[in-house]
């Protein structure tokens, strides 16, 4: 069961690139993943083994922890049908929903509408990186999009505190409300005035934090940090976004070094964020999301992996049953999907049903976009 | 207050190009409006850019593959183009001829894509649609490389005629049927993409349009009520005499140059804003057998034009290239830089060649939201507020001629004057003059007066950057 005195708060944090999901959960017993991966594939001594078929990347030790504890619940096979070999157009449909056609609104920007309507909290809905992601953009849905916490404001460039401050009353006064000046006058006050708003309080968030946990200095580290912050500060804010830096996952080359370093880092700041949100008494209500818009090819080329399909995905949490969901898909050659990739067994939008459903307690078919078999995780 | 002559000029050369310097603004001021549109309607009186300079300290731009290369490749021609309106039209035409890195997954033929823009952009507009269907890039991204004599794909044709050429309807009617639709997309079969050289060992090569005459549908097929065996370029030359394809492109030219309109799909049941003026640019549509560069000498010097001031909210594009080019950064020079510069506009929400879908950016205000706002707000007040650069240095030494001390009030017109002759509200300038007011007069007759002048001029133009006012262009 969920506990209900405080709101369940999703935290994700997106993979991007292109996650390999075969050297990320190994199917170490499977032959042919030694096959087709002479260069890539992990030795079985390294493996960190969940049970006799399936294990950890060795960089995976941290997270391993979480899964002892029966609090991560990893997804196998995940993707959706028909896949797009596409970075952008990949990571779109998992952010929209709407692999058949283009679409441009997210499911966490209907999350958040759904959960505030009248956008009475700026900071529902906060990103973390420069830019907003597709999966959290939907019209009159304000969220704010955070570059670096300990910095973030309005005119930020302006030396000196008492300059800034004062610059920042000339500003609030100057975006109060205006008449006769017109529609789209009013509208672009207003924004700035909710701006303001919402870079004031997430500013005191710094300020009121301290722990002992520290994070690694790397992008991941330091957004994952800012999301504990924004957390801990108890603005009201129900989803929290993140992604690796860009294309980070994309491992055409030199993939094992790479692909290595960046789990480690991934693996130790799930740790730090979960031991911090606990060292607070503050991970009860917290779920985190990590995925990626595709896997990669089943065989390796000597150096790397291309883009492929189906892949994993993780969710780490509290009241997260532990556990691996779904079957390993096939790696024999008549069982792959076209051109010679894993196939995707469990459509995305099924982990997000369970989530808005069962986590945000809200209406998933109108969010993803249809029914789709709930993941029993929760 | 400014003369009507410099902000008639600012208002020009920051709609038919990317802004300008205060000094520029002065210069093509002298010269006259008349004969600085007439300059800018002939880009080829322009010198061009430096493309050898260019690719001596940019050799990545020459056939590049990465998709943030050709962006930023187009950022610094933004920037540093003496023919700006060849790329204002670029911009416009990518913003309505939609197609995206996120499906054609190749940053060089969007390069090429921008390209044919910059090149047939302000021609003829038969010729342009032409380009258009004849670009392996679009006609990748709209599935015309999927469309068969024997399996028909109707996405390019029917986007042909409702997004890029005629629009659902005008004047409440509707301008094609399904029918319609199919019969163009039959038209279109065999209008596809050569098959691709294998990428490995040498990497891609560029696309390649073809026609194979073996997969087009040669049959009669009945369009718009002409009957024929049409091919594509039939199709082309039916729609381009259409008067629903002159009230469309006419429309755009007014959203784009002259005020925001309501978002397309909301055209065929609302009227435009100035009726006169769109009815004008049909005429010379039709009069001018289809020249967009005539179009757009009777839009530049027509009153709806000129009165539009500030009537539209700035796409993110002309905030960030506008406020560089006002202060002189990444121009005539180049350094490292560019690369965050070119990636600004993705953070206000237009990630240029990578619209979200082929319906384009949704524009005017639904440009702004509060990440967005941040984002330009920020942005533009961090570079106005650099003393240091050439463009705020000028803008400095002209407030200081104004005279040896002035008040707050003189100060505060000075820097609405310099920042592009804003139209700032009675309330805002009111809140500009009070904080303007603590520090009382400005004089420069000492080194240690001209450093203070300078600093409250750098914080004036900042907060005038963040006005909402900044905002508009």
């Amino acid at each position: 069961m969920v506990s209900t005195n405080k709101e369940n708060i999703l935290a994700v944090l997106s993979l991007s690139g292109g996650n390999d999901g075969l050297n990320t959960v190994i199917p170490f017993n499977e032959g042919l993943y030694r096959d087709y991966r002479p260069t890539l594939s992990i030795p079985e001594n390294q493996i960190i083994p969940l049970n006799d078929q399936i294990g950890l990347h060795p960089t995976m030790a941290p997270l391993k922890r979480f899964w002892d504890e029966g609090k991560l619940a990893i997804f196998l096979g995940i993707g959706y049908p028909n896949p797009s070999y596409s970075h952008f157009r990949s990571m779109d449909i998992w952010h929209t929903c709407e692999p058949d056609k283009v679409g441009t609104e997210g499911w966490l920007g209907q999350v958040i509408k759904d959960i505030d309507p009248n956008s009475e909290n700026v900071l529902t809905g906060v990103n973390f990186g420069r830019g907003l992601p597709r999966a959290l953009a939907k019209e009159g849905v304000p969220v704010a999009s955070v570059g670096d916490l300990e910095t973030y404001g309005l005119l930020t460039g302006i030396d000196g505190d008492a300059q800034r401050s004062q610059a920042l009353d000339v500003f609030g006064r100057m975006y109060g409300p205006t008449i006769g000046s017109g529609y789209t006058m009013d509208y672009i006050r207003r924004t700035g005035t909710d701006a303001l708003k919402g870079a004031d309080i997430l500013a005191t968030a710094p300020d009121k934090y301290s722990s002992t946990v520290e994070y690694s200095a790397t992008a991941i580290g330091q957004y994952m940090k800012n999301i504990a912050q924004t957390h801990l500060a108890e603005f009201g804010t129900r989803v929290l976004f993140t992604t690796s830096p860009y294309n980070g996952f994309d491992t055409h080359a030199n993939q094992a070094s790479d692909h290595a370093r960046l789990w480690t880092d991934v693996s130790r700041t799930v740790e730090n964020f979960m031991d911090d949100l606990r060292e607070h008494d503050a991970s009860d209500n917290v779920m985190l999301f990590m995925h990626s818009e595709f896997g990669r090819r089943i065989a390796d080329n000597g150096s790397g992996t291309d883009h492929g399909a189906g892949s994993v995905a993780f969710m780490v949490g509290e009241h997260v049953k532990g556990g691996i969901y779904g079957d390993y898909p096939s790696l024999e050659s008549g069982e792959q999907e076209e051109g010679g990739n894993l196939k995707s067994l469990m459509d995305f939008r099924s982990v997000y049903t369970t989530i808005v459903d069962d986590w945000m307690h809200l209406d998933a078919k109108q969010i993803v976009g249809g029914s789709y078999e709930k993941i029993p995780f929760l | 207050m400014p003369g009507q002559d410099i902000a008639l000029m600012a208002h020009l050369l920051r709609r038919a190009g990317f802004g300008a310097s205060r000094s520029e603004i002065e210069d093509k001021a002298a010269e006259g409006y008349e004969a600085t549109v007439e300059d800018m309607l002939n880009p080829s009186a322009q010198p061009m850019i430096d493309e050898d300079l260019m690719l001596r300290y940019h050799p990545t731009y020459n056939h590049a593959g990465a998709i943030e290369i050709n962006t930023q490749n187009w950022v610094y021609r933004m920037i540093n183009s003496p023919r700006q309106l060849q790329e204002k039209m670029s911009l416009f035409w990518h913003m309505i001829f939609c197609a995206g890195h996120s499906k054609i997954d190749s940053g060089e033929e969007m390069g090429r894509m921008i390209s044919m823009f910059r090149d047939n952009g302000m021609g003829n507009f038969r010729d342009l649609l032409y380009k258009l269907s004849t670009n392996p890039g679009m006609m990748y991204y709209l599935d015309n490389s999927e469309s068969h004599k024997t399996n028909l794909n109707e996405n390019y044709g029917r986007e042909l005629l409702e997004l890029f050429s005629l629009g659902v309807g005008k004047d409440e009617a509707f301008n094609y049927s399904e029918d319609d639709v199919k019969a163009c997309a039959h038209a279109f079969t065999g209008w596809n993409v050569a098959p691709a050289y294998p990428p490995f060992p040498y990497g891609r090569s560029p696309w390649q349009f073809r026609f194979d005459p073996t997969d087009h549908d040669d049959e009669e097929k009945t369009f718009l009520g002409e009957t024929g065996r049409w091919n594509g370029d039939d199709i082309i030359d039916i729609v381009c005499k259409q008067p629903g394809t002159a009230r469309f492109i006419s429309r755009h030219l007014y959203n784009y140059f002259v005020a925001d309109e309501v978002p397309v799909p909301s055209w065929r049941q609302t009227p435009p804003k100035d009726g006169d003026l769109i009815s004008e640019l049909e005429r010379v549509y039709f009069d001018s057998g289809y020249d967009i560069t005539e179009m757009l000498r009777t839009l530049f010097n027509s009153d709806g034009f000129k009165n539009a001031q500030f009537a539209k909210v700035k796409n993110p594009a002309e905030m960030v290239v506008g406020t560089m080019r006002l202060v002189g950064e990444h121009r005539d020079e180049i350094k490292p830089g560019l690369f965050e510069i070119s990636q600004e506009p993705k953070y206000m929400g237009m990630d240029l060649m990578n619209p979200p879908t082929v319906e384009g950016w949704h524009t005017g205000h639904e440009w702004i939201d509060s990440g967005t706002l941040v984002e330009r707000i920020n942005f533009a007040a961090d570079y106005l507020g650099k003393t240091d650069l050439s463009g705020v240095q000028t803008m400095i030494t002209n407030l200081m001629g104004q005279g040896s001390s002035l008040t707050p009030e003189q100060f505060v017109d000075g820097c609405i004057d310099q920042v592009g002759c804003l139209n700032i509200t009675a309330d805002t300038k009111q809140e500009l003059l009070t904080h303007a007011n603590r520090d009382g007069n400005l004089t420069h007759s000492s080194d240690a007066e001209k450093g203070e002048f300078a600093r409250r001029s750098g914080e004036m133009f900042q907060m005038l950057a963040a006005t909402s006012e900044y905002q508009f262009g």
